[in-house]
């Protein structure tokens, strides 16, 4: 998942739909992200590349929203509804997950494990 | 039988020997100071004589040390030799006693003494009046021995007048500061430098007398202005020589060159110093300057529990292997256990298993104990002083007989602590160290300066630096610097020596100060910058 900045990036990834749950008056989603082109990528613990400054998933509320649609802890986020997050500060990340407008939110993820699985129906 | 007992070391017949042995036993005596005074009794010994019980050889001749026999010869008339010579130890009751002998090089001693203590001093004077006086002979002399012929002194040779009495002022005054001075120390050996500095300035002044006897006093010059830029010439050459004495002898050392270990050979005090480019000899007296600051003072009477420890531990070690029960009452180790061997070695060896841990609780059974005794000292001391106040204004009005001065009021409150003081002391063992009329007299100190009882309690509570304490304390004559290299070479890295007073010595070990090679590195300030790292999580 590391990349040169002004290159082309490829990545296998998942679609994945998550149904915004009603807690109140807050739509929540079910997990933490980290990251942020504004933080310090050396201290993820998830990514790779530790230059890599995208955003990812930290914790998933077992039994939430984003557990039931199949999210992964460590999942990198590239794409929120259309919206680019793989160049975007933390704030304006969390702006995209928590829109009070919108109920769904589909989310493009990719993991390591994602590229082996395709490896290794590839090389069958 | 008459027979002639003389002192040990002179033979009666070795005539030709005898001042040699003179000047050799009298310098023996006079200027070793180490313990073993006891060996030093001569017996002059016979080749083929076994034992010397006797002194007295009836008759027979003795056997040929080629001394004898040579002088034999020139004494042909003396047939006697034979039956007058003897060679005595202390025993006979006319031979001076080792006492005495060392008596006799004492009073030499103390002569010598006094005279090596002014002689710097009478030296520096004669040569400062040789360098004030030549100057002055040398503007006088033609006007005494040849007034009519001198041509007359012009204004310019007038000022250079003022210019030499000036300069002899300067002289004068340099001299005394940095020569004229009583010694504060007697050294072994006389100072290098000042012994060249000395011959630099006679041989200055000579030639300079030469050249004058021969240029100026023979022909008769009229050349008075000459003569007197001559004599302004020796005046300055002479405050250069005195510029050279002050950087040789006093800024040649002062800039830090070496670091010196001393360790106190009894209880292995250590301490360390910087001292610069200087003869051993004088690093030794600024380290004795520096012991007599720094080190605290050397207690005998705290060693006595190691002596005793290694007289202890050297006892049980004589097991002695008793191989029949009758012999065990003569062989008995000194420690006391059962006669039979196995039980001997085995109660000797679990003793020194134990040794330890009897040092561990003696240790800490004498700390408890000092302070306790500590506590309490305090505790009297601080009552003691709340008897007393300073008078004031208000107290004018109370009766002339509770108003004391110092010393009556450290003598009426003495008493209260006197007692826990000295039992203080005596745990401590330092009773030694402090009199009663030196206690009182500290008091009285204390109290005329208004300070707090912890203040007065801080003499006795450390041993302090030896000068704190009495004269009798010092011995500051009884050193003696023991160096396998001269004493005026220079120290250099890597040398040792070592100063010896009567019963502990301090070991000196010298060592350079490194080179100390520093580079400098420029950081322009724009370039303190800073970036905050966050690194935060958020739940959605």
């Amino acid at each position: 998942m590391s990349y040169i900045p002004g290159q082309p990036m490829t990545a296998v990834a998942q679609r994945i739909e998550i149904q915004k749950l009603r807690q109140g008056d807050h739509l929540i989603l079910g997990f933490s992200i980290g990251g942020g082109i504004d933080q310090d990528p050396g201290q993820n613990p998830f990514s790779e590349d530790k230059t890599d400054k995208g955003i990812y998933v930290t914790r998933i509320t077992p039994g939430g929203p984003a557990d039931v649609a199949g999210l992964v802890m460590g999942d990198k986020i590239l794409q929120v509804n259309g919206w680019d997050m793989t160049m975007v500060t933390h704030d304006q990340a969390r702006k995209r997950l928590t829109k009070k407008k919108e109920d769904v939110v589909r989310l493009l993820v990719t993991r390591k494990s994602l590229e082996k699985a395709v490896k290794q129906s590839m090389s069958h | 039988m008459d027979t002639e007992s003389t002192h040990s070391g002179y033979s009666y017949s070795s005539r030709s020997g005898r001042s040699n042995r003179h000047g050799r036993e009298r310098h023996k005596a006079g200027s070793s100071k180490d313990s073993s005074r006891s060996e030093r009794s001569v017996v002059i010994n016979p080749p083929d004589t076994p034992s010397q019980d006797s002194p007295v050889h009836n008759g027979e001749p003795l056997p040929g040390e080629p001394t004898l026999a040579a002088d034999h010869g020139e004494d042909a008339q003396d047939d006697n030799w034979g039956e007058t010579t003897t060679a005595v130890t202390g025993t006979s009751e006319l031979s001076v006693s080792q006492e005495e002998v060392v008596g006799l090089g004492k009073g030499i001693q103390d002569r010598t003494h006094s005279f090596r203590r002014y002689l710097p001093l009478a030296v520096g004077l004669c040569v400062g009046l040789l360098v004030l006086a030549t100057p002055l002979d040398f503007l006088l002399l033609p006007a005494v021995m040849w007034p009519d012929r001198l041509q007359a002194c012009g204004a310019a040779c007038e000022g250079l007048f003022l210019s030499i009495a000036f300069k002899l002022l300067m002289l004068l005054v340099a001299i005394w500061a940095l020569f004229l001075r009583p010694g504060r120390a007697s050294l072994p050996r006389m100072c290098v430098y000042r012994a060249f500095l000395t011959t630099l300035t006679l041989l200055l002044t000579m030639s300079y007398w030469l050249f004058y006897g021969v240029r100026i006093l023979d022909p008769q010059d009229e050349d008075y202005h000459g003569i007197v830029q001559f004599a302004v010439s020796l005046v300055d050459s002479q405050l250069f020589v005195h510029y050279l004495a002050v950087v040789l002898l006093q800024l040649r050392q002062l800039q830090p060159c070496y670091s010196v270990c001393v360790i106190r050979s009894t209880d292995g005090e250590t301490r360390h110093y910087n001292v610069g480019q200087t003869s051993i000899q004088r690093a030794a007296l600024s380290i004795l300057e520096f012991y007599y600051r720094d080190f605290p003072l050397h207690n005998p009477s705290l060693l006595s529990a190691a002596k005793q420890r290694a007289a202890k531990h050297l006892a049980e070690l004589k097991v002695y292997n008793v191989d029949a029960p009758g012999n065990a009452a003569g062989a008995q180790p000194a420690n006391g256990t059962q006669s039979r061997a196995m039980a001997s070695a085995a109660a000797a060896a679990k003793r020194k298993d134990s040794a330890h841990n009897e040092l561990y609780y003696e240790e800490a059974d004498y700390e408890r104990r000092v302070r306790k005794r500590r506590a309490r000292l305090v505790v009297a001391v601080e009552e003691a002083f709340t008897h007393v106040r300073r008078m004031k204004k208000e107290d004018e009005r109370a009766s002339p007989s509770d108003i004391m001065d110092v010393h009556e009021a450290a003598l009426a409150i003495f008493p209260s602590m006197a007692r826990a003081l000295q039992k203080y002391l005596r745990t401590t063992k330092r009773q030694h160290c402090h009199s009663m009329e030196n206690i009182q007299k500290h008091l009285a100190f204390c109290l005329t300066n208004n300070m707090s009882p912890k203040a007065f309690l801080e003499t006795y509570l450390a041993p302090g630096p030896t000068l704190q304490y009495g004269p009798e304390r010092w011995m500051a004559d009884q050193w003696t610097l023991i160096s396998e290299a001269s004493v005026t070479s220079g120290i250099k890295q890597g040398s040792e020596f070592l100063l010896r007073c009567l019963d502990f010595s301090l070991a000196v070990t010298v060592k350079s100060i490194p080179y100390i090679r520093l580079t400098e590195e420029y950081i322009d300030p724009k370039t303190h910058k800073f970036l905050l790292l966050l690194q935060s999580e958020t739940s959605v």
